[in-house]
C-alpha cells in the first residue's frame, strides 16, 4: 500500500484515492504528419518499462483530481520524489548501456 | 527415462520410495548450443521439449535465474480455456488445447488437466451481446462453446448468486465446456523431465545479465555463473523480465510489467466443480483438488517488478468473490501472492523475430498465459528451429505495433485469465 503525497493538496493520502497513468514526460509528436508508422507505433504502444527508477503519471482521481509525477523504484517500490506536471524529475537512473 | 506407471509406483513402494530416480539431471553448461532458452517458465521449457522431441534440436540449453517454473508458471491461477474472439488468437490457444488434451499421456507425467468447464458470466445487454459475438465467433472455428441463460448457469453452479437482488445480476454466461485447469507445477516439471531425457541441459540458479551481440546478430548471453555462453539462436522466454532482457537486445517492447496477485483459501468441502469468471464484478475462482478455493482478478494498475502488490487489490478481489459468492463470505483466505505479468497493448503475446538476428521472443502474455503453454512452446520451437516463425506465430510479431495490425482481445481476456 503506497502512502502518496500529493503536490497540489500538499497531504499524505492513501494509494486508494491514485490512479497510476502510465510512463510520464511523453512528448506529442511535434509534426504529426511527418510521423511515420513506425514512429506513431513508438508514439502510441512503446513505453518505458525499467526494473529500476520510473518517472510516472499519477492522477489524485479521488481526491483533487489533477494530475502530477512521481519517480519510483519499480523493484522496491519505494516513492523517490514527487513532482509537478511540467517539472524535471531530480532523481533519474544512471544509465549503465 | 524412468517410466512412470501405476505398475511402477508399486513396485517403488517396496522400497519405500527411496529409490526414484533423479527427475533431471544438473549440468555444468558446455560452451555452446544450437539454441539457448532464456527462462525456465513453462513456456521456456514447453520450447526446449518440443525443440528436442519434434524437430531434432536438441543441442540446446535452458537458464533459468530462479528455479524451473518458479516465475507466473508457479503464480497462476491455472484457467485453461481457448475460447477467444478473434481467428488469430483462437487458432493459438485451440491449437494449446488439443496439445492439453493429450499431454498427460505425451509427457508420461500427470498435469491433472481437467476440463470441468469454464462460464464467463454477462451481467449488462452488452455483455451478453458481446458473448454471442464472441461464441458464435468460436463455433465458427470449431472451439466449444454455448451461450447460456441465467437459469442454466445456476444449474450449473447453485452456489452463485443468480438472483435479482445481486447487484450486478446475472443474465447469462458463455460456456466453453472443454476449459478447464490443470496443476501448474506439473506442468512445468513435466517439461522439463521430457527436455532433459532428450538431452536438453537445464541451467538453474543462473541469470542472464547481458545478451552478447556482434553485427546486430546475437550470439551467445552472459552470465555472472558460467561466464558466457554461445549459441546459434536465442529465444528469451522471460514474461515480467521482456522489456529488461530487450534493453539488453538493444530495443524496446511495447510491453509494462505489472503485478498480478491471486489467493488462495482454507480448503473446504467440494463446492464449485467448474470455473466461473466475471469480466463486469471482476473476479474469478475455481476450487482446487485439495479444496481450497483458487481467486484472482486484475493487475495492479502500476508498473512493478516486486512480485507484490497493493492490499487494496486483494480486497476489491475479495469483495467480488462476495458479490458472486455470497456462501463464501465467512471463508478464510490461507495464502496471496503475486507474479510480474508482461502487459501487452491488445492483449496478446507477442512471438517474434526482434531487431537483432537470430534472437526471438515469446512473451506478452500478460495474465493469461499459462492456457497457452504447450501451444505457445510447440510454435516456439517451430519457429526457432527453422529460423522462420511457425504460421500460427505469425500474426504476433512486435511489429504489428508498427503497422496497426493489432489483435485486440480484451473482450476476451478482460479479469478472465
Ligand atoms: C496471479 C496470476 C494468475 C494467473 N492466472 C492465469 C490463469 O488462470 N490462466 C492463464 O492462462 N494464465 C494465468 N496467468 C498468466 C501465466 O501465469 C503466464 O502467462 C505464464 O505462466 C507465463 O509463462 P512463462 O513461462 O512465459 O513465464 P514464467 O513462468 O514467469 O517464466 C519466466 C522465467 O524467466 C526467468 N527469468 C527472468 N529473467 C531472467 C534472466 N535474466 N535470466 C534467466 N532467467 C530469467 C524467471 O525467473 C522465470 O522463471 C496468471 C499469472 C499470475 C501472476
Ligand atoms: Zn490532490
Amino acid at each position: 500500500m503506497f502512502h502518496i503525497y500529493c503536490p497540489h493538496c500538499c497531504e499524505y493520502r492513501e494509494e486508494e484515492e491514485f490512479h497510476a497513468s502510465g510512463q510520464a514526460h511523453i512528448p506529442r509528436p511535434l509534426d504529426p504528419d511527418a510521423c511515420t508508422d513506425k514512429e506513431w507505433g513508438e508514439f502510441m504502444y512503446f513505453r518505458a518499462n525499467p526494473r529500476g527508477i520510473h518517472h510516472e503519471l499519477w492522477v489524485h482521481g479521488a481526491g483533487c483530481r489533477k494530475y502530477f509525477n512521481i519517480t519510483r523504484n519499480t523493484h522496491t517500490y519505494e516513492i523517490l520524489e514527487v513532482y509537478k506536471v511540467g517539472e524535471k524529475p531530480s532523481v533519474v537512473a544512471n544509465e549503465a548501456k | 527415462m524412468q517410466h512412470y506407471s501405476g505398475f511402477g509406483l508399486l513396485k517403488h513402494s517396496f522400497s519405500h520410495h527411496e529409490n526414484w530416480q533423479r527427475v533431471w539431471r544438473n549440468p555444468t553448461p558446455k560452451k555452446k548450443y544450437d539454441v539457448i532458452i532464456v527462462g525456465g517458465g513453462g513456456h521456456g521449457l514447453a520450447t526446449a521439449y518440443y525443440l528436442a522431441k519434434e524437430f531434432g534440436v536438441t543441442n540446446v540449453a535452458v537458464i533459468e535465474k530462479g528455479f524451473l517454473g518458479g516465475g507466473n508458471t508457479a503464480r497462476n491461477t491455472t484457467i485453461v480455456r481457448s475460447n477467444y474472439l478473434w481467428d488469430e488468437a483462437a487458432h493459438l490457444y485451440e491449437h494449446a488445447m488439443k496439445l492439453w488434451e493429450g499431454l498427460s499421456q505425451d509427457l508420461n507425467y500427470n498435469v491433472m488437466f481437467s476440463q470441468r468447464g469454464c462460464l464467463n458470466l454477462g451481467h449488462t445487454l452488452q455483455d451478453m451481446r458481446d458473448i454471442q459475438r464472441r461464441v458464435n465467433a468460436n463455433r465458427l472455428n470449431g472451439i466449444d462453446g454455448e451461450v447460456l441463460d441465467a437459469q442454466q448457469v445456476k444449474e450449473i453452479v447453485p452456489v452463485l448468486d443468480c438472483s435479482d437482488r445481486a447487484r450486478y445480476p446475472v443474465m447469462g454466461a458463455s460456456w466453453q465446456p472443454r476449459a478447464g485447469v490443470a496443476r501448474h507445477d506439473a506442468v512445468a516439471w513435466g517439461f522439463a523431465r521430457g527436455a532433459d531425457t532428450r538431452g536438453v541441459d537445464l541451467i538453474q540458479q543462473t541469470e542472464v545479465e547481458d545478451l552478447i551481440i556482434e553485427d546486430g546478430t546475437v550470439v551467445g548471453v552472459r552470465t555472472a555463473r558460467y561466464g558466457d555462453i554461445r549459441a546459434d539462436r536465442v529465444g528469451c522466454v522471460v514474461a515480467g523480465n521482456s522489456s529488461v532482457l530487450a534493453k539488453m537486445g538493444g530495443f524496446e517492447l511495447p510491453l509494462e510489467s505489472h503485478p498480478l496477485q491471486a489467493l488462495v483459501s482454507e480448503p473446504i468441502k467440494p463446492i464449485l466443480d467448474t470455473v466461473v469468471m466475471s469480466n463486469q464484478v471482476h473476479g474469478y475462482a475455481s476450487q482446487s483438488d485439495k479444496g481450497d478455493l483458487v481467486i484472482g482478478a486484475g493487475i495492479d494498475g502500476y508498473n512493478g517488478y516486486g512480485q507484490r502488490g497493493s492490499y487494496s487489490t486483494i480486497e476489491h478481489t475479495i469483495q467480488a468473490i462476495v458479490e458472486m459468492f455470497p456462501v463464501f463470505s465467512r471463508v478464510r483466505m490461507n495464502r496471496q501472492w503475486g507474479g510480474i505479468v508482461d502487459t501487452c497493448p491488445d492483449a496478446c503475446p507477442i512471438i517474434s523475430e526482434t531487431p537483432v538476428k537470430n534472437l526471438y521472443f515469446n512473451c506478452g502474455w500478460g495474465t493469461g498465459g499459462f492456457k497457452a503453454t504447450p501451444g505457445s512452446g510447440h510454435v516456439f520451437a517451430a519457429s526457432l528451429a527453422k529460423g522462420e516463425m511457425h504460421p500460427l506465430a505469425k500474426p504476433f510479431s512486435m511489429f504489428r505495433f508498427h503497422n496497426g495490425a493489432l489483435v485486440d482481445e480484451h473482450g476476451a481476456a478482460g479479469v478472465a485469465h
